[in-house]
C-alpha cells in the first residue's frame, strides 16, 4: 500500500484538499451569454472519492475544470491547500497543474503519435515524484500493451491509458470528466476499478463526472448540479465496489 | 528520447507531405538567392581572375603610325608598368562556304615569346611561328562558329591583297570576351572574329617595319589612370591617336561589366523579392499550421507544460521544417548556381571557372527563412497559449453564423447546401481566407514578374531593330570616304536606297561629368534611321544641335537648351561646345545625333560618309555578299537580322536562362502554397467532413466542400496576382537599370496567362492529392477520437 507523502491530520477530520468559495462562470460568445455556474461552493477532503451528477448542461465540466486550474472563474475563488489558485501567477498555475493534478477526459486525449508508455511518460518526464510508466500502466491492468498506439486501443483501453497518464505523477486531485461517457458498461466498469484501486492505493482525492447515477453509489459522496448550483451533497454511508456496479 | 521529442519526430514524418510543401516554398526562396547571388560572385570573381592571369591591359590606345622606340618614352610615363605595342587593322575575310562578308580583326602577336598585355588563353594548336608570314591563330568562337580547326584555310584581304592564312591555333583573349565590330552593338561571332597573326608578317603586310598602330599600357597600384591617359595622348597625339581609353571604356570590357551589372541587379532584386514572397508566405502557412494545433497545446498546459515549453517545443517543429527548405535550398541554389555559371561561363568563353560561392547569401537565406517560420510560430503559440486550456482543447467554437444576404436572397434559395457552406466558411474568416488568396496572389505575381521579361525584350526588338530601322543592312568604311561612295553603294547589285551616316567618337563634358561615347550623324530627312521615341514618335534631327537620349542627359547633367562641351576625338579633334535641341527616350545605349552637316563642319571635312545604311532586295542578297568581299574600305557589314539574332543570344542566354531558372522557382513557390492550404483545410475540417459523410453526403459533395472553397480562394486570388505580377515588374524594370539597356515594362496577356494556368495546374494537382486523403478519411476514428 501506498501513502500519500503528507503526514496525517492529527485530529481525525479529513483534511480539505480543494475548496470552491462562491464560483461563477459566464460565457460570452458573440451577443450570447451564457452562466454556466451560479455559485457554487464546494470542499474536496483528502483521500475521498466525490461524483459529480447532473443533467448535460448543468456545469459539471466547468466546475471540475476551473477546479483544476484549467480554466478561470468569472468570480469566486480556489483554494488548493490553503493557497488561492485562481489568484495565482502563470507559472504557479502551470506548476499547481504539473504536481498535483491530474486529469481524465471524456474523450481520452491520447496523443495519437505515441504509444501508450510514451503517452504516459510525457507527463512523468516533467513531474516532482512520478511512478515509473510501466508501473502506473499495470496499475490500471495494461501492462501488456505498453507499446501500443492509441489507435491500436480499445476505447475503454484508451480511457485506461488517459488514467495511468493522469495517476502516473502521484497528483493530489484526480479529476475525470465522464471517463465512461464513451464507453460500454462493462468496459465503464473496468475503468472505474481503475480509478477506484488509484485512490484506494495512492489517497489521491478523486472527483468523477458521470450522468449517471448508478455510479455514484460507488463514492463517498454525491454531488448534484442543476442548472449551475450545487442542489444536494449525500454522503454513502458505504462506497459500492464497482465491480458490483451495473447499467 | 523524451516522449515530447519522439511525438515531433513522428509528427514531422506524418505530415511529410506539408513539410515537404512548406520546404518546397522555403527552399524555392533560399535556392533562389543562394543561385543568383554565387552565380554572379562566380562570374565577377571569374572574369577577375581571368583578366589578372592574363595581364588584360589597363590603358588602350589606337593611332595611326608611330616608330618603335616611341615605347620607352611611353614606359616612362609615371605610374605605367607594362607597355605592349601592336599592329591591328581590320580586313575583309573570306570564309569558304559561307556567303555574307565577315569582318577580321586583325591583331599581332609576337613570333617568339608570349605578349606582356592582353595574353592568349591557347585552345588549341600552338602560336605562330617565326618566319611563317601564313599562320593565323583565330578566336574561339568565331572558329567555332564556322566549324575552323588548326589546318584549316582562310582568306583575307590585307592591305589590297588577298592571302591565304592557315590556322594554327585557336585561343582566347581577356580582350575580346565580347567581339564586336566596330560600330556593331552586339558581338556576333558568325560575321565578326579575331585574327592573331605574327607581328613581322603584318608589318610586312601594312607596311609598318619598325612601327605599331595600337598600345596598350598596364598601370602599377594607385596610378591614376585619368592622368596616364592624358600623358599617352600628348605623345600620341603627333602620331595620329584617337584618344587612349581606359578599361573601363575598352569595348568588351564595357559590355561585359555591362552584362554582369545587369545580371547582379536582376539578381539581386529579383531573389529578394522572391525571398520576401516566399518568408511570407512561409509565415502564413505555419502559422495557419500551428493555430490547427491549439487543441494540443491545451492538453500540454493541462499536463503542466508551462509556455516556454510549449513554444519551444513547436519551435523545434518548425525550425525542423523549416530547416528541410533550407538544405534543400541550399543544396539546390548551389548547384544551380554552378550551372549558372557554367552556362555564364561557356557563354563568355572564360577559359576557366571559379565558382566559390561564399557564405553571404546561405546565410542570409537561412536567417531570413527561420526569422519568418519563428514569427508566424511564436505568434500562433502564443495566440493558442493564452488562452485557458479548458478553452484551448475545445474545438474552436461554433462560428456564429449569422443570417446575411445569403439566405435572404434569391441566390441563397438557389444555391445548394455545401455550397453554402463554402461560403460560410470563407466570410467566417475573413482574413485567413484573405491571407491564402494573397499568398496565391503573391505567388502568381512571381510568376508573371519572371515572364515579363521576355515580354519586354521582345518590345525592345520589335521597336529597336524594326520600327527603328528600316534598312537592312549597314556597311561600315574603314575611313571616311568621299559622298560620291554613296553613288557607288547605289549602283551595287540588290541596292535599293542608300542613306549615308557619320558616327566619330566623341567625350562629352559638363562641368566635371564626362560621358566617352559616340555622335552619330544624320542626315536631315532619314527615312531608314528613324530615331524613334519610345513613345513611338519618330524624332527629326533638327540643324544645328544634340539630339541626345535622355540617359545620356541624365549622365551630363543637361536639359535642352544647355550646351555640352563635344569633343571629337578623330581628325584634328576639333572640341566646342553644342546645344541641346532636344531629349528622346530610349532602351538600348546612350546615344546622341546631330545633323551630318553640322557634324562636317565641327571636323571641318568636306561631305564625307563612314557608314551607308542600305535598303536592299533580300532575294538577291548573295551578289552584293560577293560584291562586299572584295571592297577593300569595308570594314563592318552589320545585317539587321543578324543583329536581332544576336541581341537575342546575348539576352536570352544570359538573362533569359536565368530567368527561366527563377520561373521553376516561382511554379514550386505556387505549388507549395495552394498544397498547403489545402492539406491544412483538411486537418481543420476533418471532423466536420466526416460527419458529413457519415450523414450521407458523397465523396464527391465533401471533396467539393473542401476543394470548393481552396478552389473559390484560388480565383480570387488569380486578379490578384495578375495585379501583383505587374506592380513588381514595374519596380524591376525601374530599378533595372544600366548604361546599356532600360527594360520597359510590358506585360503581355500570355504572360499572365501562363501565370494564371500554371497556378491552377498546381491548384488542381494539390486538389487531387488532398482528394486522395479525403476519400481515405477514416469515419469512424474521426468521430470517435477528438483531436
Ligand atoms: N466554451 C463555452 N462557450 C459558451 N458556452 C459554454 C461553453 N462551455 C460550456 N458552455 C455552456 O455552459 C453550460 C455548462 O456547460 P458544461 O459545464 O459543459 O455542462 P456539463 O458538463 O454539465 O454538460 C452549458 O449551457 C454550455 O452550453
Ligand atoms: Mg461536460
Amino acid at each position: 500500500m501506498t501513502f500519500s507523502s503528507k503526514a496525517q491530520d492529527p485530529v481525525d477530520r479529513p483534511r480539505v484538499t480543494l475548496r470552491a468559495e462562491a464560483l461563477t462562470k459566464i460565457y460570452r460568445t458573440g451577443e450570447v451569454e451564457v452562466q454556466a455556474l451560479r455559485g457554487v461552493d464546494l470542499e474536496l477532503f483528502e483521500r475521498e472519492l466525490v461524483v459529480l451528477l447532473g443533467a448535460s448542461g448543468s456545469g459539471k465540466s466547468t466546475l471540475l475544470n476551473i477546479l483544476g486550474g484549467l480554466d478561470v472563474p468569472s468570480s469566486g475563488r480556489v483554494f488548493f491547500d490553503g493557497t488561492d489558485i485562481t489568484a495565482s501567477e502563470e507559472s504557479a498555475l502551470t506548476r499547481f497543474r504539473r504536481d498535483h493534478v491530474g486529469f481524465v477526459f471524456q474523450f481520452y486525449n491520447l496523443i495519437p503519435s505515441l504509444t501508450a508508455r510514451e503517452n504516459v511518460a510525457l507527463v512523468t518526464e516533467i513531474a516532482a515524484h512520478p511512478m515509473a510508466p510501466d508501473e502506473a500502466l499495470e496499475m490500471v491492468g495494461l501492462g501488456e500493451r505498453l507499446d501500443h498506439f492509441p489507435a491500436q486501443l480499445s476505447g475503454g483501453e484508451q480511457q485506461r491509458v488517459a488514467i495511468a497518464r493522469a495517476i502516473a505523477k502521484r497528483p493530489n486531485i484526480l479529476l475525470c470528466d465522464e471517463p465512461t461517457g464513451a464507453l460500454d458498461s462493462a468496459t465503464g466498469i473496468l475503468v472505474l476499478e481503475a480509478l477506484e484501486q488509484v485512490n484506494r492505493e495512492i489517497g489521491t482525492t478523486t472527483a468523477v463526472i458521470t450522468h449517471n447515477t448508478v455510479i455514484g453509489d460507488m463514492a463517498d459522496r454525491v454531488v448534484r448540479l442543476a442548472d449551475g448550483r450545487i442542489v444536494q451533497i449525500t454522503a454513502n454511508p458505504r462506497r459500492r465496489p464497482a465491480c458490483e456496479l451495473a447499467w | 528520447m523524451r516522449a515530447l521529442n519522439r511525438k515531433l519526430l513522428r509528427d514531422l514524418w506524418r505530415l511529410r507531405g506539408q513539410v515537404l510543401a512548406i520546404a518546397m516554398v522555403v527552399a524555392s526562396g533560399v535556392a533562389v538567392l543562394v543561385m543568383s547571388v554565387s552565380a554572379i560572385e562566380a562570374l565577377e570573381e571569374t572574369a577577375q581572375a581571368y583578366y589578372e592571369r592574363y595581364r588584360f591591359a589597363d590603358v588602350f590606345a589606337g593611332l595611326k603610325r608611330a616608330p618603335q622606340r616611341l615605347a620607352h618614352r611611353i614606359e616612362a610615363i609615371p605610374g605605367v608598368q607594362a607597355v605592349e605595342t601592336r599592329i591591328t587593322k581590320l580586313a575583309m575575310l573570306d570564309i569558304p562556304g559561307f556567303d555574307e562578308p565577315v569582318i577580321g580583326q586583325l591583331v599581332s602577336i609576337p613570333e617568339r615569346g608570349t605578349p606582356v598585355l592582353n595574353q592568349l588563353a591557347l585552345r588549341e594548336g600552338r602560336f605562330v611561328a617565326p618566319g611563317r608570314v601564313d599562320e593565323v591563330v583565330l578566336s574561339e568562337p568565331f572558329a567555332e562558329e564556322h566549324g575552323l580547326r588548326p589546318g584549316d584555310h582562310l582568306k583575307a584581304i590585307m592591305n589590297g591583297n588577298k592571302r591565304t592564312l592557315e590556322v594554327v591555333g585557336i585561343a582566347l583573349s581577356p580582350e575580346f570576351v565580347y567581339a564586336i565590330a566596330p560600330g556593331a552593338l552586339m558581338p556576333d561571332d558568325l560575321r565578326f572574329g579575331v585574327l592573331w597573326i605574327g607581328r613581322e608578317a603584318l608589318e610586312a603586310a601594312y607596311d609598318l617595319d619598325g612601327a605599331f598602330n595600337d598600345v596598350s599600357l598596364s598601370l602599377l597600384r594607385g596610378a591614376q589612370v585619368e592622368t596616364v591617359i592624358e600623358r599617352l595622348d600628348q605623345l600620341l597625339d603627333r602620331y595620329g591617336g584617337i584618344g587612349a581609353i581606359a578599361r573601363a571604356d575598352q569595348v568588351s570590357n564595357w559590355f561585359l561589366m555591362n552584362e554582369i551589372e545587369q545580371l547582379k541587379t536582376a539578381a539581386t532584386i529579383l531573389p529578394v523579392i522572391f525571398l520576401a514572397v516566399a518568408a511570407f508566405l512561409t509565415n502564413m502557412v505555419l502559422a495557419r499550421l500551428i493555430a490547427a494545433e491549439r487543441s494540443e497545446i491545451g492538453l500540454f498546459k493541462a499536463f503542466g507544460y508551462g509556455n516556454a515549453w510549449i513554444g519551444w517545443h513547436y519551435v523545434k517543429m518548425v525550425v525542423a521544417m523549416t530547416a528541410v527548405g533550407i538544405v534543400i535550398g541550399w543544396g539546390v541554389g548551389a548547384l544551380f548556381g554552378r550551372l549558372n555559371t557554367e552556362i555564364y561561363a561557356e557563354f563568355y568563353r572564360f577559359p576557366f571557372l571559379y565558382y566559390r560561392p561564399g557564405p553571404a547569401a546561405f546565410a542570409i537565406g537561412a536567417v531570413v527563412s527561420l526569422g519568418a517560420s519563428l514569427v508566424g510560430t511564436i505568434g500562433a503559440v502564443r495566440q493558442a497559449a493564452t488562452l485557458p486550456p479548458a478553452e484551448a482543447m475545445r474545438p474552436p467554437a461554433p462560428p456564429v453564423y449569422e443570417r446575411t444576404w445569403l439566405s435572404a436572397t434569391w441566390l441563397g434559395r438557389w444555391l445548394d447546401q455545401p455550397t453554402r457552406i463554402i461560403l460560410r466558411q470563407i466570410s467566417r474568416w475573413p482574413v485567413r481566407s484573405a491571407l491564402t488568396s494573397t499568398g496565391i496572389a503573391l505567388s502568381v505575381g512571381v510568376m508573371v514578374m519572371a515572364n515579363q521579361w521576355t515580354d519586354s525584350i521582345n518590345h525592345i526588338i520589335q521597336v529597336y531593330f524594326y520600327e527603328a530601322q528600316r534598312h537592312h543592312m549597314a556597311v561600315g568604311l574603314v575611313e571616311a570616304q568621299s559622298s560620291t561612295a554613296v553613288h557607288e553603294f547605289e549602283r551595287m547589285p540588290a541596292v535599293l536606297a542608300v542613306e549615308p551616316m557619320r558616327i566619330v567618337s566623341v567625350d562629352f563634358s559638363k562641368g566635371t561629368r564626362k560621358h566617352r561615347g559616340s555622335l552619330a550623324g544624320m542626315v536631315p530627312v532619314t527615312r531608314f534611321n528613324l530615331i524613334y521615341d519610345v513613345s513611338g514618335q519618330v524624332i527629326q534631327v533638327p540643324p544645328g544641335g544634340l539630339v541626345l537620349g535622355t540617359k545620356l542627359a541624365e549622365k551630363l547633367g543637361v536639359g535642352v537648351g544647355d550646351e555640352v562641351f563635344v569633343e571629337i576625338l578623330e581628325g584634328r579633334r576639333p572640341a566646342r561646345p553644342v546645344r541641346v535641341v532636344r531629349l528622346f527616350e530610349t532602351y538600348i545605349g546612350m546615344p546622341a545625333y546631330i545633323d551630318i552637316r553640322v557634324l562636317e563642319d565641327l571636323l571641318r571635312e568636306r561631305p564625307s560618309v563612314e557608314y551607308v545604311n542600305l535598303l536592299i532586295d533580300e532575294a538577291a542578297e548573295k551578289e552584293l555578299f560577293a560584291k562586299l568581299k572584295d571592297l577593300p574600305e569595308v570594314s563592318a557589314v552589320m545585317l539587321r537580322r543578324a543583329a536581332v539574332d544576336t541581341f537575342r543570344k546575348t539576352m536570352a542566354e544570359t538573362l533569359l536562362i536565368y530567368i527561366g531558372f527563377f520561373s521553376a522557382f516561382a511554379v514550386a513557390l505556387g505549388f507549395g502554397v495552394v498544397y498547403n492550404s489545402a492539406r491544412i483545410a483538411l486537418s481543420e475540417r476533418g471532423r466536420e467532413l466526416a460527419t458529413l459523410r457519415v450523414l450521407g453526403f458523397s465523396r464527391m459533395e465533401t471533396s467539393y466542400i473542401l476543394l470548393g472553397e481552396v478552389g473559390l480562394l484560388v480565383c480570387a486570388g488569380l486578379p490578384l496576382g495578375c495585379l501583383a505580377g505587374g506592380g513588381l515588374a514595374w519596380m524591376i524594370t525601374t530599378a533595372f537599370e544600366t548604361e546599356l539597356y532600360r527594360i520597359p515594362l510590358v506585360v503581355e496577356a500570355s504572360t499572365y496567362g501562363t501565370a494564371v494556368l500554371v497556378a491552377l495546374v498546381a491548384t488542381v494537382i494539390s486538389a487531387a492529392l488532398v482528394r486522395r486523403r479525403l476519400d481515405r478519411l477514416d469515419l469512424i476514428a474521426v468521430l470517435k477520437t477528438r483531436e
